[in-house]
């Protein structure tokens, strides 16, 4: 008796499954463009990454709004690499080949991103990565809104020595590819400008890092040498916050030893009690307190779309808000979304950032944006203390390190990402 | 006699200051010009401004420039007219210092500053404030005087010393003399010999600073008695740095035992590998976190002893968690290490995402009591009272599980069930409810780790993971079933990574340490209190 019923039942809902499946599939993939997006929203990097996830939908939600994209409406697809930098390639190809997607926007750590890299060049498709990262590298079918090295690590550097007269420098980073890359270029440049090897502390430490007394012991021993002295952070996600901690237990102050971040946004900041940390520096292209009426309209739609008013905005954010409307741009000028056009179409694009400025996409495929360097500020929020007079465009290769100096990306004349100008010839 | 006469003149003069009479006319024109330079929101007009304003001598300056520093100075971007808000609300004109009357005027802006001008203010207020009636706020303008070795704030000083009776507040006032006149290039050089001699007897960080950037065009005989300074000051740094790498052993290995030591009941004691033992600590560090946010919203006043609370709830919460796991999975793969290892894997990645999707992906604050923040100097030793406190709880948290263990029929019925299942069944002990309330002790144990934990670390859904394999470690290391293996384990592992990364850095200090004990556990692999008996055996 129970059988039956179970059977019938199976049946039942195999039935149900099967008569969905038509309606829900082709029928509504004929009008619709899908956008993929790649983010991971379970395991250690979901803290960063849900709210690029959320961002991107509010964006999609919103162009629709305004009546879609051709004449057709804009449809997300989500997919969670659950911080597994293999399964993002898998997922990665999952969008273009099963969902058919027009564009993806995504990855946050570079690892993911480098593990997604064979995937769009063999699919051809396009890749909006929207985190400052170590550069030294240009892919045709990645555009980079994030801040290259020259956008971020090396605008701070001059500002601390320029405004708080800093001449010994302790590198502390996570031990990965962006910390070790960037600290290899700030080492080059700052030995340029005459930093002597002995005032340059360079210190790694694992991810997830949580014992900071020895090291923060160390930098204090290091700024007692009678020299200004300044840390420039490159440690990444969690261990910030123990960092922050012990810099405020042991009264390491920024009047003393300012520490400029360049992975610490307001997102960041909203687990930690900021008070001690008042003075602090950050370096990015876009802060929340920025103060110009599109900024405005931003932060009141975001915090009505998540339906939270304590919720924050942060530079990776403003990143896939411009990618998302130079992609849209580059779409209505080739026409279609096919993905050739629309790589021809996206280089010289112009949309305006949050910051008041208008950012556009170069022929290296990174864009042009502004740098500002913030203090924290007791609320979590930062206070913008300079910024540059005008925008920096992207440089893909570094000026500052030998090898990667002659080399230069350029996908509309050379049609090549790693162009040397010394043997002239494409390939490195 | 003398002391109480020089109180009540610092006294007097302070609050004629608080009453703001005006000026000579002349006096109350350059500060109120002064004043203006606040209104123009660009840093160097406030830096000048903070230095006129300082100057001026006006009995404004200091309450001026003391809310400069709170961002209670407050400007009007129309009329360029300047503001203090008073903490408790009220709002005074910065010119007269008289209440602003009626409602305080829309669009008041606080005037923003940046780290230069941060110090400026310190140095200003230090000049400014030499004379407060409080002991501590005139220790506190000593120390800025020190730093900023402003040279104008030497008159001030030797007015300040001449009636100063607090002695550590006249150490302090001695030593920022020392500084300015070691600076100074017109100070003789008999005296700047002897400010050497007063920094080098404070031999800390601060006084090896300064005599480390002292400029190189000084008189030979100051050069010579500074470098012998900092040989001095360094030598005695260093003893100092032996004492405070143990420490932060101890406080590592504290942190190491809270978190091994309910591992140290599951694993050690009933031997189910249970990698979901992080997620009972993830738990306690939430449990913490809510508790917070109800007396955050019930009662605000009674925060600073939410822990007190946190601590049962935690225990309570993690042990009901660890019991269910134990009846609803653990039970039935008692004897196969393979499959409770799987399963115990997938348990912690599903709290782990149900924490996520409760509580968002997001780091949550949880605050620190009053008691528990700070730090308090101990020689050349600081001990971070964070820190200090949660050694405290370890050990509270050691001994009382030992006693547990020792001294309760609870305790007694689970020695006698790991020791030998059947001979204690036989006694009518009911095996599998020991079982389960052993790993809810294990777990709710873990859960008081939390607690610790929420104070040091993130409270994030991954908290747990970090510690996981560091507890595993310790567990080994010390010696599976025995807590005073824990103990030692905890504390060694400890004292030797905190005296490795000085050296080996973080990275390689951690590998350094696990290669260490690899080849440990191969001389002796129970570890270092090994088990001995027929038990074992078994």
């Amino acid at each position: 008796m129970t059988h039956t019923l179970i059977r019938s039942a199976m049946a039942a809902i195999a039935l149900l499954v099967l008569a969905a499946l038509p309606l829900a599939g082709p029928a509504r993939a004929q009008d619709t463009i899908k956008v993929g997006i790649l983010h991971s929203l379970s395991g250690t990097m979901a803290i960063s990454e849900t709210t690029l996830k959320d961002v991107m939908l509010m964006l999609i939600e919103e162009q629709n709004k305004k009546g879609g994209l051709l004449g057709k409406k804009l449809e997300a697809v989500v997919v969670d690499p659950a911080s597994n930098w293999p399964l993002f390639a898998e997922k990665a190809r999952e969008l273009i080949t099963k969902h058919g997607v027009s564009a993806v926007f995504g990855c946050w750590t570079s690892v993911s991103r480098k593990s997604v890299l064979p995937v769009f060049r063999e699919l051809n498709s396009v890749l909006f990565y929207p985190v400052q990262y170590e550069g030294e590298e240009s892919e045709r079918n990645v555009f980079y809104t994030g801040a290259a090295p020259n956008q971020q690590a090396i605008p701070a550097v001059d500002y601390l020595a320029k405004e708080e007269k800093i001449v010994r420098w302790v590198l502390a980073g996570t031990d990965y590819v962006y910390p070790r890359t960037t600290n290899k270029i700030l080492e080059a440049y700052l030995k340029s400008k005459g930093v002597k090897a002995e005032d340059i502390m360079i210190n790694y430490t694992p991810f997830g890092h949580s014992d900071w007394q020895t090291i923060v012991a160390d930098i204090k021993r290091f700024g007692s040498a009678g020299k200004r002295t300044a840390v420039v952070s490159t440690i990444n996600g969690d261990a910030n916050v123990p960092f922050y901690k012990e810099l405020g237990n042991q009264g390491v102050s920024a009047k003393d030893i300012p520490v400029v971040a360049f992975s610490v946004g307001e997102e960041e900041l909203a687990g930690v009690d900021t008070r001690p940390l008042v003075g602090h520096l950050a370096a990015w292209n876009y802060f929340q307190s920025i103060d110009t009426p599109v900024n405005k309209e931003f932060i009141a739609k975001w915090k009505s779309f998540i339906r939270n008013d304590k919720r924050v905005t942060n530079d990776p954010m403003e990143a896939h808000v411009i990618g998302f409307n130079m992609w849209v741009e580059a779409v209505k000028k080739a026409g279609t979304v096919a993905p050739d056009k629309v790589i021809d179409a996206i280089v010289g694009v112009k949309v305006p950032n949050l910051t008041g400025g208008v950012s556009e996409m170069l022929p290296n495929h990174h864009i042009t944006k502004p740098v500002l360097i913030g203090e924290i500020r007791a609320d979590g929020q930062f206070d913008v203390v300079w910024k540059t007079p005008g925008l920096v465009p992207g440089d893909a290769w570094s000026k500052e390190l030998d090898g990667s100096r002659d080399l230069v990306a350029d996908w509309v004349r050379l049609k090549c990402g790693n162009y040397n100008t010394k043997t002239s010839r494409c390939g490195g | 006699m003398r002391t109480s006469y020089a109180h009540v003149m610092a006294v007097l003069l302070w609050s004629l200051g608080g009453l703001a009479l005006a000026g000579p006319p002349a006096m109350a024109q350059s500060y109120e010009q002064a004043l203006a330079g606040f209104a123009a929101d660009a840093f160097s007009d406030t830096d000048a401004a903070i230095t006129a304003v300082a100057g001026s001598g006006h009995p404004l300056a200091a309450k001026v420039i003391g809310a400069l520093q709170d961002g209670r100075l407050l400007f009007n971007a129309d009329d360029r007219k300047i503001y203090v808000r008073e903490p408790s609300g009220t709002v005074l004109d910065a010119a007269t210092g008289r209440p602003v009357a009626g409602e305080a005027p829309p669009g008041l802006k606080s005037v923003r500053l940046n780290n230069r001008l941060r110090r400026s203010v310190e140095a200003a207020l230090g000049s400014l404030t030499l004379l407060a009636p409080e002991p501590s706020r005139r220790l506190a303008a000593a120390q800025a005087v020190f730093k900023s070795r402003d040279a104008n704030a030497l008159a001030a000083l030797e007015g300040a010393l001449a009636r100063e009776t607090d002695v550590r507040v006249r150490k302090a006032m001695l030593e920022a003399r020392a500084a300015i006149i070691l600076t100074q290039p017109s100070a003789r050089e008999a005296d700047r010999v002897q400010a050497v001699g007063v920094i080098r007897d404070r031999s800390d960080r601060d006084a090896r600073a300064l005599l480390g950037g002292l400029p190189a065009d000084l008189p030979p005989t100051v050069q010579r008695t500074a470098a012998e300074a900092i040989t001095a000051i360094d030598r005695h740094l260093a003893r100092w740095e032996m004492v405070q790498h143990l420490w932060y052993g101890l406080s590592l290995g504290s942190v190491l035992l809270l978190a091994a030591i309910g591992l140290a009941i599951t694993f050690g004691v009933m031997g189910v590998i249970n990698m979901a033992h992080g997620e009972m600590v993830m738990l306690g560090a939430y449990t913490t976190f809510v508790v917070q946010e109800i007396m955050r919203t019930t009662a605000p006043g009674l925060l600073d002893y939410s822990l007190a609370i946190a601590i049962p709830a935690a225990f309570l919460s993690a042990g009901l968690v660890g019991i269910a796991i134990e009846r609803g999975v653990i039970q039935f793969l008692y004897g196969r290490p393979l499959e409770t290892l799987l399963a115990t894997w997938g348990i912690s990645l599903i709290l782990q995402q149900a924490v996520r999707t409760l509580f968002g992906a997001n780091n949550r604050e949880v605050s620190t009591p009053s008691f528990m923040s700070g730090v308090v100097e101990l020689g050349g030793l600081a001990v971070t009272l964070n820190r200090f406190w949660i050694i405290v709880f370890a050990g509270l948290v050691f001994a009382l599980l030992l006693g547990v263990l020792r001294y309760t029929t609870l305790g007694l019925h689970m020695r006698a069930v790991t020791q030998n299942r059947r001979m204690a069944s036989a006694m009518a002990i009911n095996t599998g409810r020991i079982d389960a309330l052993t790993f809810g002790l294990g777990s709710g144990i873990a859960g008081l780790a939390g607690v610790a934990l929420s104070q040091i670390d993130n409270v994030s859904p991954n908290l747990g993971q970090s510690y996981i394999i560091d507890s595993f470690l310790v567990v080994v290391f010390g010696g599976v079933g025995n807590l005073w293996g824990t103990l030692v384990g905890a504390l060694s592992l400890g004292v030797a990574n905190k005296f490795l990364e000085p050296y080996a850095g973080a990275v390689l200090g951690k590998i350094a340490l696990l290669v260490l004990v690899i080849l440990f556990i191969q001389k002796r692999p129970r570890g270092l209190f090994a088990l001995k008996g027929r038990a074992v055996e078994a």
